[in-house]
């Protein structure tokens, strides 16, 4: 499962999504709205994507993990819209046989997804916005989930 | 030729989301060139690919007047 979504993550369902009869591991990667950037308040993030372009992306993520690592499922489910501090921005979840290579998957996939899928967030503050990672200045400051 | 863009995020606020294009030449690099004189502030985002039918484009890449072209600013999902 692939999803784009403006509603809620269902993060369970993100699970039940990737698990498997089959496997001994299910790691779940959650990544969430967070308050502050840059030692200013977050107030809200607006997220958009070139949604075609950016589940197929994703596919191919997933495709190139399947390569390195025996997936037995996984799911993947990313909000776009407008996201307060704690809600879900995106869920990552992969089964498989022992939790070493669920690990190492789980993290790829959210690395490379970060890297490569067309999505853009933009930080809402109390005094202005900024497109994150857009400006070579602003990249310092970027860090991951 | 001719095209039509879209452009999301930052590159969106610059150009105004989609816009058609007449230029010189037929490759991604031509396109690049021509967006940069037109859109200077393009020049100083960290980065900007170009995606054709879907598929990040090299700016080889040789572009056909019905092709699916958008801008894609440095992405920021997760």
């Amino acid at each position: 499962m692939i999803k784009i979504t403006e509603k809620t993550i269902d993060v369970q369902k993100v699970i039940e999504t990737a698990s498997s009869l089959g496997a001994g591991a299910v790691n779940v990667f959650i990544g969430t709205v967070r308050n502050h950037a840059h030692n200013k308040n977050v107030v809200w993030l607006e997220y958009e994507a070139y949604e075609a372009m950016a589940v197929a992306e994703t596919r191919k993520i997933i495709d190139d993990a399947a390569g390195r690592w025996p997936l037995l499922g996984w799911a993947v489910s990313h909000r776009i819209g407008t996201l307060k501090p704690g809600e879900v921005a995106v869920a990552v979840a992969v089964s498989t046989k022992h939790r070493k290579e669920s690990f190492e998957a789980c993290q790829f996939i959210i690395d490379r997804l970060k890297e490569h899928v067309p999505i853009f967030k933009k930080e809402v503050f109390e005094d202005g916005e900024e497109w994150v990672g857009a400006r070579p200045e602003a990249q310092p400051t970027a860090q991951l989930n | 030729m001719k095209v039509r863009i879209k452009a999301y995020g930052i590159a969106r606020d610059i150009t105004g989301g989609t816009l058609d294009l007449e230029f010189d030449g037929q490759t991604v690099a031509h396109l690049r060139k021509s967006l940069y004189e037109r859109y200077p502030a393009l020049s100083g985002l960290a980065s900007m690919m170009v995606a054709v039918n879907q598929q990040y484009a090299g700016n080889e890449v040789a572009l056909h007047a019905d092709d699916e072209i958008v801008l894609i600013p440095p992405v920021s999902g997760g």
